[in-house]
């Protein structure tokens, strides 16, 4: 493998782990908030317990998240420096919002949530865990900015003096319409997970007869908040597939696994068998019109299969080269107006002449052989995507049927007469987190082979480095990742069945000030 | 969009704030680094060992964000200097991330299971991740002191030319030492604020022992950079308002050269000053049982040592030894004029607000680290 090949694994992997834990800190911190708020306004002491205890699971999941996401921001700058340096100027920006904005806010106030109970007033240390949730769900939405240019790069022109992208109007990316599906549907899917989470261990306490107060009002909180977010799930995730259509039409085809444009309304289809090999979709089970409806929210409109658009492609390649060309021109020699002219109308579709660039050193002599090869490659490896695609979407649907019927029974708190639906409940624990996997492959592995759609191909990308260097780094972070997330289960695991003691020891802050002198080591020895 | 500042006005703001923004990295999770590399030496009990890591526990995690923000501000702003720096120094810089992902779990997991050797590890990985970075950031200023070897080719994609064995040279090593000694003066002053008897008075004899290290040190490498180090200087004529590309003018080597900025500027020797003077002083506040005079003296001298190769280095950010044409200034290695801009405005809306409220969290927490949390249902780690 080269080097771009080993960092993508890498990336891969670093994101994947990150996604383990990302759905999750979105989800329980909102949940922690919910819960808290609660407490407030009842004074009903389960409901500081129950704070507390979700708050030590949050706690262990967070430090992985932390961790792992140190990871993500650096590997931009070590393995894909060229990617830094041609969009930097572009992509950076949100990154860096996010750390100013809502990871300086999630991450001052977590150790207040922890070590503030004493010191706080009740309101006081309720505003410290709205913060945290606030700022986990602002991560998100910078993160999903960042991202969805990436999607679709909206704001930004190729400048032919600094050789790179650059922003043209900051407004058009940060209100980029992929941003704002991608952020709901995000954030929502971290909701179920949460929420899932808290349900699972509810039910599995309510299953060993322990803890039932205290299970029933988590399972409660957890059964409504989780219907919600579910339903919007589902219904945002339609609105990013709607938007998918507008800028990604390869990824749709992909998803559909859907090979040549069908006359309108277009087939959605349930069941199929994508075949890379011969280039169709055998043993096809459809249904009529669905496709056109949930695509183009039109019965009229066109979608283009993979054929058109690998066709289209290679248009946009051929016009492309000569945006290459003039670009090449510019940086050896003088600079002309009419090159200059040339990059300015024809910019649109360098990152396509880029696409050569596996096959020939100049884009400008490429065979008609290999402008063919360049065009295939646009199109992602579509038996992948086709069932990431149809799991997720299955597992959207199941967890509004779940999150349903558990709230129907904890309107009527019958939760413990129907051991059948606990169990249920408890094995469904690993679903969410398999759904949030196969969106992201779906929506990161199915932009391939473009690390910015149109614009730079993944390829190139990469940093100029010794392979023998990231085979370091992608075994060590493999090998360092697994070993913390088997203490992480462990832990997670350990707390679980400890459960929450009943009575939490919460000083007082008006009786239990500090000694001036801090701890007296005699009294904490034994402790 | 009309940007109402120039584009070269823009640049020097931006070249300060990355400054400001390492220097907010080393003040603040400075102390947490420098905690945890005090904390074998420090700790002798279980106990003692918990009450320096809960004397850092409620914070180190907002104080960690200045770091991973020092690289989302290098990326925005300056991303030629975010690509060559992060892929040249590759190995460095994984070593520098494993450090930094076993401190978060380290932490976490820690007081999570009551047994001496699980405790022991976790204690080792937060040794390791306090020594590693603290180490590695300064062999890093040590060898952007001496130029990076990297070039570019005609697309700029920034190719490193070296080896990592390469970057630990005698002068990169001692900016590393210099570097573990700062932090652990600084950590020491903050362990004895934080903390009582015994614990406060081996963090006083551990800081007094470490701010005459990091003098004598820093001392010892400006010696050697005035008498013996390479610097570069800008011989072609600066187009501050120029787009950003590095490969448009000419640079030469010079012993010497890092000094110029000080003769230029009269008020620059001050950071150099100051890190000399700060870290006397922390000595002697040490001697005087002067807990809070102790560690503003430690961080005065953080201040000076951390501006002290930047202002020596100003334009240049990062020096390309292979290639000192393509060295990375702040003249062309910036993001667009809008970028600039607009990241200014982000920045002034929102780092006085992250400064407010972690003033405010600071007040809560303020005092000793209090004895009732390490009671049972009470929250420490």
């Amino acid at each position: 493998m080269d080097v771009a090949e080993l960092s993508r694994l890498q990336f891969a992997l670093t994101a994947l782990y990150h996604f383990l834990f990302v759905p999750l800190t979105l989800g329980l911190s909102v949940l922690l908030a919910i819960m808290e708020s609660v407490y407030v306004m009842t004074g009903l002491r389960v409901w500081r317990d129950m704070t507390i205890f979700w708050g030590i699971l949050f706690g262990i999941n967070f430090a992985m998240g932390v961790a792992t996401g140190i990871t993500m921001e650096f590997q931009f700058g070590t393995n894909w420096s060229y990617y830094s340096q041609y969009v930097g100027d572009v992509f950076g920006a949100p990154l860096a919002i996010e750390g100013l904005m809502a990871f300086f806010l999630e991450a001052t106030f977590i150790g207040l949530f922890f070590f503030g109970w004493d010191r706080l007033s009740k309101p006081g240390h309720l505003a410290v865990t709205w913060c945290v949730a606030l700022g986990s769900n602002f991560s998100a939405l910078w993160i999903l900015v960042a991202n969805a240019w990436m999607q679709n790069p909206v704001g930004s022109r190729f400048n032919p003096d600094t050789i790179r992208m650059e922003v043209t109007d900051f407004l058009a990316v940060l209100f980029n319409p992929v941003a704002q599906s991608k952020f709901v549907h995000t954030v929502a899917a971290g909701y179920v997970t949460g929420a899932i989470f808290v349900l699972a261990i509810g039910a599995w306490y309510l299953l060993h007869g322990r803890h039932r107060a205290f299970a029933r009002r988590s399972m409660t909180v957890a059964a409504s908040f989780g219907l919600a977010s579910a339903l919007s799930v589902v219904v945002l995730g339609d609105e990013s597939g709607y938007v998918t259509t507008e800028n990604q039409k390869v990824k749709l085809a992909a998803m559909e696994g859907l090979w040549r444009a069908e006359p309108p309304p277009a087939a959605f289809t349930i069941f199929g068998i994508p075949d890379p090999e011969r280039r169709e979709t055998r043993y096809a089970i459809q249904a009529p019109w669905m496709l056109g409806l949930i695509a183009t929210r039109s019965l009229t409109t066109v979608i283009p299969g993979i054929y058109e658009l690998v066709d289209a492609a290679k248009t946009r390649i051929g016009r492309g080269v000569e945006a290459y060309g003039a670009m090449r021109s510019l940086t050896s020699a003088e600079p002309s107006a009419d090159m200059r002219k040339t990059i300015e109308e024809r910019q649109g579709d360098l990152g396509y002449a880029l696409l050569l660039r596996r096959y020939t050193d100049d884009p400008a002599k490429a065979t008609p052989e290999q402008i063919e090869r360049a065009a295939w490659d646009t199109i992602p490896n579509v038996p992948v995507i086709f069932w990431s695609f149809r799991v997720m979407v299955a597992l959207g649907f199941y967890f509004i049927a779940l999150f349903a019927v558990m709230f129907y029974v904890s309107s009527r708190r019958a939760f413990e007469r129907r051991r059948w639906l606990l169990r249920l409940a408890f094995w469904s624990l690993p679903l969410p987190w398999i759904a949030a996997e196969l969106g992201w492959i779906v929506a990161e592995y199915g932009r391939q082979p473009w690390i910015i759609e149109g614009v730079l191909p993944t390829f190139l990308a990469a940093s100029p480095i010794p392979a023998a260097n990231v085979w370091l780094s992608l075994v060590g972070f493999f090998i360092f990742y697994s070993a913390l997330l088997v203490v992480d289960l462990f832990l997670m695991a350990k707390y679980v069945r400890l459960g929450p003691a009943e009575t939490w020891e919460i000083p007082d802050l008006a009786t239990r000030q500090a000694p001036p002198g801090g701890v007296a080591l005699d009294d904490v020895a034994h402790g | 969009m009309h940007v109402p500042i120039d584009y070269d006005t823009l640049r020097v703001i931006w070249w300060a704030l990355l400054g400001i923004l390492l220097i907010g990295f080393a003040v603040f999770d400075g102390f947490d680094l420098g905690t945890a590399i005090l904390l074998p030496f420090l700790g002798r009990s279980d106990m003692e060992r918990r009450i320096l890591i809960n004397s850092i526990g409620p914070v180190w995690e907002g104080n960690q964000v200045w770091f991973i923000l020092g690289g989302g501000a290098s990326f925005a702003a300056w991303p030629p200097v975010y690509a060559a720096s992060f892929s040249g120094f590759y190995v460095a810089m994984f070593v520098t991330l494993l450090a930094l992902i076993l401190r978060p779990v380290a932490f976490k997991f820690r007081g999570k299971v009551d047994n001496a050797l699980w405790r022991s590890v976790w204690d080792w990985a937060l040794f390791i991740g306090g020594l590693a970075p603290a180490l590695i950031f300064g062999v890093a200023f040590g060898n952007l002191l001496q130029g990076v070897p990297f070039r570019f080719d005609a697309e700029l994609r920034a190719v490193y030319t070296g080896g990592f064995f390469q970057l630990l040279n005698p002068f990169a090593l001692l900016c590393g030492l210099v570097s573990v000694a700062m932090l652990v003066m600084h950590g020491a002053a903050y362990v004895q604020a934080k903390t009582i008897e015994p614990i406060a008075g081996r963090a006083r004899r551990a800081g007094m022992i470490a701010s005459i290290v990091t003098l004598v040190l820093f001392a010892l490498g400006g010696v050697y950079a005035y008498s013996m180090l390479d610097g570069y200087a800008i011989t072609s004529q600066i187009a501050a308002n120029a787009p950003s590309n590095p490969l448009r003018k000419t640079v030469e080597v010079a012993t010497g050269a890092w000094m110029r900025n000080y003769e230029r500027f009269p008020w620059s020797p001050a950071a150099p000053l100051l890190g000399l003077v700060g870290a006397l002083l922390a000595a002697v506040m040490f001697a005087l049982r002067r807990e809070v005079a102790a560690f503003v003296m430690s961080a005065a001298s953080v201040v000076g040592i951390v501006a002290t190769p930047g202002l020596a280095m100003f334009p240049f950010i990062m020096p390309s030894s292979s290639e000192p044409n393509a060295s990375l200034t702040a003249w062309d290695a910036s993001s667009s004029h809008l970028t600039l801009y607009v990241m200014l405005i982000a920045v002034v809306i929102f780092l006085p607000i992250v400064l407010a409220y972690t003033a405010w969290v600071y007040r809560v927490l303020r005092g000793k680290v209090p004895s009732h949390i390490f009671e049972p249902g009470g929250h420490a780690y």
